[in-house]
């Protein structure tokens, strides 16, 4: 018996395999969400160091170097007034990273905890609540964020509310359904036998359960709400100039053109990988977390 | 069916209230006095007066709620303040630019993505599989007022093939009016084909998988009839619900194609509106839009009766 015992400890998995070091050892397996989360950090040590990797003022002019090529002096080249495009690049960072996290942290904020009501009280609040979200789903999301932001009044505080909001309505449906699919488990019915407050029984049993597919939602959300802060700031409603911003680089941009094309390509590629690379994390995520590949 | 379609029918009574709601109260985020904010830069007490009773701003809340959707069914969307017309004129003049525009992407992401997606998953893991799944990738990940910006300098600026702006409507030159719509098109179809390759993949591929389409294989039928004939027509009701949700980002992405491309739409509308600080016009063309986009996801579920004869039922 004690044999026996040990041998099926011998041939045991590590003994603290918990769910996310599986989910972490299946992720480190998939090339791309590996690249995605390099060039991330990459992007947010820019973003953390933008200070001393910068190698210009973001914001001071310059009259003898307007609309310059790229040169060894200035590697993207130089804006309508003399600026430093890398530079303005790089601190670009901050504006786009900053909207992408504090906007989805807006949506998970409002969205997880309404959508765990509803899901898990059911009933008239799960009628209304789901109303109230078809409603803000019908409308686009852009459009959405636009009115918000137009009425709110342009910066880049109000387009961050205005995506979080705007987004939220994703995350209560979300949230919901998990919740759903979760309460009718038998742990659930076993945690509420021994006398646990429904309120406990969310928090500490349901909640946990459904952390990776909200996880994997969040990642991707991050990828839309970059992209949603550089549409609104090319629109001229989030970053307020002279403050840099891809999203409003690229908007002067449009107007150089046919002179100055270096202004257009690189804010632009910026956004892109950034996206690209959420995307790609995202995606590995959920393959990583999906507990029915297991 | 009668019963499913006033069933659906009845969901969209209550969504179409709360969007009015939502709708209307955009106007209580405006900080301060909206008749003053309404008046413009001047301030003269006589217009911030009148803007007061026109708007009823001395009433309570929801009996200025009931006025303006009491005037939205009668079709009076209010007026601009800036040109002084109706706003439902405005939006009129403005959205068959929009509708044209939305159309040509629309039927250039069927024409790329539906296509790429049945090849993808016929030949999974093949190098075409790769191929699209990288395009689907690219298509979700470059904003598309950049991928406008890019098209612009290859082919005005570099090559000089086609106009960088400039709308020409259909009925004075239809060649011209072409020439200027095909990039917005493009850029705007771009993301969408992306979406409903990942969609057209993956469904394709759950029905490939299928016992019918084995059948199907063993009666003997070209593998080009099996895949067209019996798997993409099954696969066709998610793409359709799945599709139809992509609406919403034609329509948002309408916005900043006409902005790069200035075109007079309604996306052009909205945000000339929004500095020109003519709130009741946003309102306006914000509610039009979250209707027309109840609307076609209404006709996409009764899209899925005539290709599903399962729900018919």
């Amino acid at each position: 018996m004690a044999a026996a015992i040990a041998a099926s400890l011998a041939i045991a998995p590590a003994p603290h395999a918990g769910p996310w070091r599986r989910a972490w050892r299946r992720l480190r397996r998939r090339r791309g969400a590996l690249a995605g989360l390099a060039v991330v950090v990459l992007f947010v040590a820019l973003a953390l160091f933008a200070p001393w990797i910068a190698p210009h003022d973001p914001i001071a002019a310059s009259w003898s170097a307007i609309r310059k090529a790229p040169s060894a002096a200035h590697w993207f080249g130089t804006d309508e007034i003399g600026r430093d495009v890398l530079s303005r690049v790089i601190w670009g960072t901050r504006a786009s990273l900053l909207a992408g996290v504090v906007s989805v942290s807006i949506s998970l904020l409002l969205g997880v905890p309404i959508g765990l009501a509803a899901g898990f009280l059911g009933g008239w609040v799960d009628g209304v609540i789901s109303r109230v979200t078809d409603a803000f789903l019908a409308c686009p999301f852009l459009i959405l964020a636009i009115a918000l932001a137009a009425f709110l009044g342009p910066s880049l505080t109000n387009a961050m509310i205005a995506i979080g909001v705007s987004a939220t309505p994703i995350f209560v449906r979300l949230t919901r359904a998990q919740v759903i699919n979760v309460k009718v488990e038998d742990f659930i019915e076993a945690a509420r036998a021994v006398g646990n407050p429904p309120l406990r029984i969310a928090l500490r049993h349901v909640l946990p359960n459904i952390t990776a597919p909200v996880m994997v939602q969040a990642t991707l959300a991050i990828a839309a709400a970059v992209i949603a802060e550089a549409s609104l700031s090319f629109l001229g409603l989030g970053q307020q100039p002279p403050a840099p911003s891809w999203g409003s680089m690229l908007n002067t941009a449009k107007n150089f053109i046919d002179n100055a094309p270096w202004m257009a390509v690189w804010p632009g590629l910026s956004i892109f990988l950034l996206v690209l690379s959420f995307n790609l994390l995202g995606d590995g995520l959920r393959d990583a977390l999906d507990p029915r590949q297991r | 069916m009668f019963e499913f379609l006033v069933k659906r029918l009845a969901t969209v009574v209550p969504t179409l209230l709360l969007v009015s709601m939502l709708i209307f109260g955009l106007q209580q985020l405006l900080p301060g006095d909206p008749a003053k904010i309404l008046a413009g830069e001047e301030q003269d007490p006589t217009v911030v007066a009148y803007l007061r009773t026109k708007l009823h701003l001395d009433e309570p809340l929801p009996l200025r709620y009931a006025y303006w959707v009491g005037g939205v069914l009668r079709g009076d969307l209010g007026e601009s303040i800036r040109t002084q017309q109706p706003v439902l004129d405005l939006i009129v003049q403005k959205l068959p630019v929009t509708v044209e525009l939305a159309l040509m992407a629309f039927v250039i992401a069927l024409a790329i993505g539906i296509p790429s997606g049945i090849v993808a998953a016929v030949g999974r893991g093949t190098a075409w599989d790769v191929a699209a799944n990288v395009f689907a990738l690219w298509g979700l990940s470059t904003p598309n007022f950049w991928l406008g910006i890019l098209m612009i300098l290859l082919f005005s600026v570099q090559l000089g093939w086609l106009p960088a702006s400039g709308y020409v409507s259909p009925f004075e030159d239809l060649g011209a009016n072409l020439a200027a719509m095909i990039m917005p098109a493009f850029v705007l179809g771009n993301a969408i084909a992306a979406v409903l390759m990942r969609h057209t993949r993956s469904a394709m591929l759950q029905v490939l998988g299928a016992d019918y389409v084995r059948t199907a294989r063993a009666k003997g039928l070209s593998e080009r009839t099996v895949v067209l004939k019996h798997a993409l027509r099954n696969a066709l009701t998610p793409i359709i619900t799945l599709g139809a949700l992509e609406l919403g980002t034609l329509l948002s992405g309408a916005v900043l194609t006409e902005q790069v491309f200035t075109i007079p739409g309604f996306g052009k509308l909205i945000v000339d509106s929004v500095f020109n600080r003519d709130y009741s016009v946003v309102q306006g063309v914000v509610l039009v839009t979250a209707t027309t986009y109840i609307v076609l996801n209404l006709l996409a579920d009764l899209a899925q009766f005539l290709v599903n004869p399962r729900l018919r039922r």
